[in-house]
C-alpha cells in the first residue's frame, strides 16, 4: 500500500505540470495587457520597465520557468516562513495580481475561509442528511420512502443550484424576510444573537449546496446497499442470530461505505467548482467570487493561480480517494 | 399447446423489448412526453405565439399576467412567453449539439482506445489528464478569450453558439470515452469478434460492423444524460453572465437577468429556472428509464 501511495504521488507531479503548462499556454493567448490601461503621459522607456517589472517581454518558455519557480519555490518558502517566523523567503519574487499589486496567494488565503465554511459546511449536512436517507431507502426498497426519496434526490439533482438559490431568496428573502439574501463575511461572532445571525445567513448558501451534494450521494449510498443486501454474509449473520440492527449498521453498512466514501471523496474538489455559482447568487467573496473578477478583469496570474489550486484539488482527492479504496478494500490492493 | 403459440408467435426484436421495458417506467414515460413538448414547444410554438421576443414595447414594461402577455413581460416590454421560447430554443439546440459532439469524441476515443492496443495507453492518459482539469474555470476562461475572435468571424449570435457548443463538448467526452472503452475491451475477447476477424473481416468492418452495435446501449444512455448536462453548463455559463448576450435570450440568460429585478418582480425568475429544471428533470428520467430498459438483466426479471 505505501508503495502504491508513493508511486501515485510521484505519478501526480507530471499531471500537475502538464496542467499547469497547458493553462499556461491557454492563458498566454489572452488578449488584455496589464499596460493597456495606464495613461499615456508614462514615457515609452518607463512603460517598458513596467512591463518588465510584470515579467512580461520575456519568451513563453523563461516565463513559464519563472510562473513555475514562483508558485511552487518563492510562495511555499514564503508560506513557511509565514507560519514559523523564520525568514527564509529572502525578498523573492512572489506571483502578484495585476488588479491589487499584492500577492495572489495572500488574496486567496484571505478569501479561503469564507469559501471553506459554505462549501465544507453544505458538504458535511449534505453527507449528514444522505447516509440515513440511501441506508433507509435501501432496507425498504419500493416502499414510499423510497419512493419519495427517489424522487427528491432526482429533483435535487436536476434542478440547478442557480434556480434553487434563487428560489430560496425569492420565498426567504423577498417575501418572507426571514433569511439575508446577501452573505456577510464582515460579520464577527461575538455573542449569542450575532452568532444567530451568522446561522441565519449560512442557512440558505448551505441548504443550496447540500441539497445537490445530498441527491447524488444518497443515490450511491442506496445502490451500494442494495448490491450487498442480498449477498451470503448477510444471511449468515442474519441466521446465526445477529440483531437486525447490527445486520444492516454493522455488517451491511461497512461494506457499502467503501464505494460511498470514494464518491464523497472524488466529490470535494467538483463542490468547489460548483460553489463558483452559489457564491456568485449569495454575493459570498469567496474563490469562486474571486475567480470571476480576476476573468472579468483579465488578472492573468490570479486566474492561473486559481485555475490551478483547483487542478491541484482535484488530483490530490483522486489520489485520497484511490488511497482510501485501497485501505477499506484488501481485495483491490494494488501492489 | 403452449410450446407451440410461443413458437409461432411473431418474432421478438430487441427494441422491441427495450420498448416495453421502458413503458413500464413511469418517469420515464412522462419525461420522453415532457421533453417532446418541449421540443414541439420550442420549434413549433413561435409560428402560433408570434410576438417578436425582440419587440420592445416600453408601454407594456414590466406588466403582469394578462391576456396579451400570459407569463407578462420584461424591464423593457418584451413578451416573456415569446423570449422563453426563443430562449428554449437556444438551450435545447446548444444542449443536443454539445451532446452530440461530446459523444462522438467520447465513442472515437473509446472505441480506438479499447480497440487498439498501442493507442489504449496514451489516449486513457489524456483522457485522465482531462478528467483531472478545473472545467468550469477552464470553461469561463476559453470562453473569454475567444469570444471576440469568434464573434468577429461568424457573427455575434453563431460566434457564441459555436464557441460554447464547443466548448462544453471538448469538456465532457471522458466519461463516454471510459464506459465504452470498458465496454470494447470486454467485447473483443468474444467468440463472435474472433470469428469475424478470422475470416479476414478489416479492422475498420469489424468496429463498425460488430463493436458499435454492441456498446450502443451504454452510448445512448449517457447520451440522454449528456443533454442534460449540457443544458446545465449552458445555463450556468449564461448565469455567470459570461454565455450569451442579454439581446440573445436562453433559459440560463433570462434567469441571470431577471434576478436584477428580484426584489420588485420576484415572479420573473420563476418561469426560465421551471424550464431548465423540468426539462433537465424529464430527461434525467428518460435516461433512467434508457437505462433499465437496456439492461437485459434488468428486463428479464
Amino acid at each position: 500500500m505505501f508503495h502504491y501511495t508513493v508511486r501515485r504521488l510521484l505519478y501526480a507531479i507530471p499531471t500537475l505540470l502538464l496542467i499547469s503548462l497547458i493553462l499556461f499556454l491557454l492563458l498566454d493567448l489572452a488578449p488584455g495587457d496589464p499596460t493597456a490601461q495606464l495613461p499615456l503621459t508614462i514615457p515609452p522607456d518607463v512603460k517598458e520597465r513596467i512591463r518588465a517589472s510584470l515579467g512580461l517581454g520575456e519568451p513563453i518558455h523563461i516565463r513559464y520557468l519563472l510562473w513555475l519557480q514562483q508558485f511552487f519555490v518563492n510562495e511555499s518558502l514564503h508560506l513557511i516562513s509565514e507560519l514559523t517566523g523564520w525568514d527564509i523567503s529572502g525578498d523573492r519574487q512572489r506571483v502578484i495580481s495585476w488588479q491589487t499589486r499584492s500577492p495572489v496567494v495572500d488574496i486567496v488565503i484571505q478569501r479561503l475561509p469564507q469559501t471553506l465554511w459554505v462549501v465544507g459546511l453544505s458538504y458535511v449536512v449534505g453527507i449528514a442528511i444522505a447516509l440515513p436517507i440511501g441506508i433507509i431507502s435501501a432496507y425498504r426498497q419500493y416502499s414510499w420512502f423510497d419512493q419519495v426519496g427517489t424522487f427528491v434526490s432526482m429533483v435535487g439533482f436536476s434542478v440547478p443550484t442557480f434556480f434553487t438559490g434563487v428560489l430560496l431568496i425569492v420565498i426567504f428573502s423577498v417575501h418572507l424576510g426571514w433569511l439575508p439574501s446577501i452573505y456577510d463575511t464582515t460579520h464577527v461572532v461575538t455573542d449569542w444573537n450575532s452568532f444567530l445571525f451568522q446561522i441565519r445567513q449560512l442557512l440558505m448558501p448551505v441548504f443550496v449546496l447540500a441539497l445537490f451534494n445530498a441527491a447524488q450521494i444518497s443515490r450511491f449510498m442506496r445502490a451500494s446497499m442494495l448490491d450487498n443486501l442480498n449477498l451470503d454474509y448477510v444471511r449468515t449473520a442474519r441466521s446465526k442470530g445477529l440483531a437486525e440492527r447490527a445486520v444492516i449498521l454493522v455488517h451491511v453498512l461497512r461494506n457499502s461505505m467503501i464505494p460511498v466514501v470514494t464518491v464523497i471523496a472524488l466529490g470535494v474538489p467538483s463542490v468547489f467548482g460548483g460553489a463558483i455559482i452559489t457564491e456568485q447568487i449569495f454575493k459570498v467573496n469567496g474563490l469562486g467570487q474571486l475567480l470571476i473578477i480576476a476573468i472579468e478583469a483579465s488578472d492573468i496570474p490570479m486566474v492561473q493561480t486559481l485555475s490551478f489550486i483547483f487542478a491541484i484539488l482535484i488530483v490530490l482527492f483522486n489520489l485520497i480517494a484511490d488511497v482510501i479504496y485501497g485501505i477499506l478494500d484488501p481485495r483491490i490492493r494494488y501492489d | 399447446m403452449t410450446d407451440i403459440e410461443a413458437f409461432s408467435a411473431p418474432p421478438r426484436s430487441h427494441w422491441n423489448d427495450v420498448w416495453h421495458q421502458f413503458r413500464t417506467h413511469k418517469g420515464a414515460l412522462a419525461g420522453s412526453i415532457f421533453f417532446a413538448l418541449v421540443l414541439l414547444g420550442v420549434s413549433l410554438g413561435p409560428l402560433i405565439w408570434t410576438i417578436d421576443p425582440q419587440f420592445i414595447d416600453i408601454r407594456a414594461r414590466n406588466s403582469g399576467v394578462s391576456l396579451a402577455h400570459p407569463l407578462g413581460t420584461d424591464q423593457l416590454g418584451r413578451d416573456t412567453l415569446a423570449r422563453i421560447m426563443a430562449g428554449g430554443r437556444t438551450s435545447v439546440a446548444v444542449g443536443l449539439t454539445a451532446m452530440l459532439l461530446s459523444l462522438l469524441l467520447g465513442t472515437a476515443v473509446g472505441v480506438v482506445a479499447g480497440f487498439f492496443r498501442r493507442m489504449d495507453g496514451p489516449l486513457m492518459r489524456a483522457t485522465d489528464l482531462f478528467l483531472a482539469l478545473p472545467l468550469l474555470p477552464l470553461l469561463l476562461v476559453i470562453i473569454l478569450l475567444f469570444r471576440d475572435a469568434l464573434r468577429a468571424a461568424f457573427g455575434p449570435e453563431t460566434g457564441i453558439f459555436i464557441l460554447i457548443v464547443f466548448v462544453i463538448g471538448i469538456t465532457s467526452w471522458m466519461q463516454a470515452a471510459r464506459i465504452v472503452r470498458a465496454d470494447v475491451l470486454a467485447l473483443k475477447e468474444r467468440e463472435f469478434v474472433l470469428a469475424a476477424r478470422s475470416i479476414g473481416t478489416p479492422s475498420w468492418r469489424l468496429i463498425t460492423r460488430h463493436i458499435l452495435p454492441n456498446v450502443l446501449s451504454p452510448i445512448m444512455v449517457s447520451a440522454t444524460l449528456g443533454i442534460a448536462t449540457a443544458i446545465i453548463t449552458e445555463s450556468a455559463l449564461s448565469f455567470l453572465g459570461l454565455g450569451f448576450p442579454s439581446d440573445f435570450p436562453t433559459w440560463g440568460r433570462l434567469l441571470f437577468d431577471s434576478t436584477d429585478y428580484l426584489q420588485q418582480y420576484p415572479e420573473r425568475v420563476i418561469w426560465p429556472g421551471l424550464a431548465i429544471s423540468l426539462t433537465v428533470l424529464s430527461v434525467n428520467y428518460i435516461g433512467d428509464g434508457l437505462r433499465d430498459a437496456l439492461d437485459p438483466r434488468i428486463r428479464a426479471k
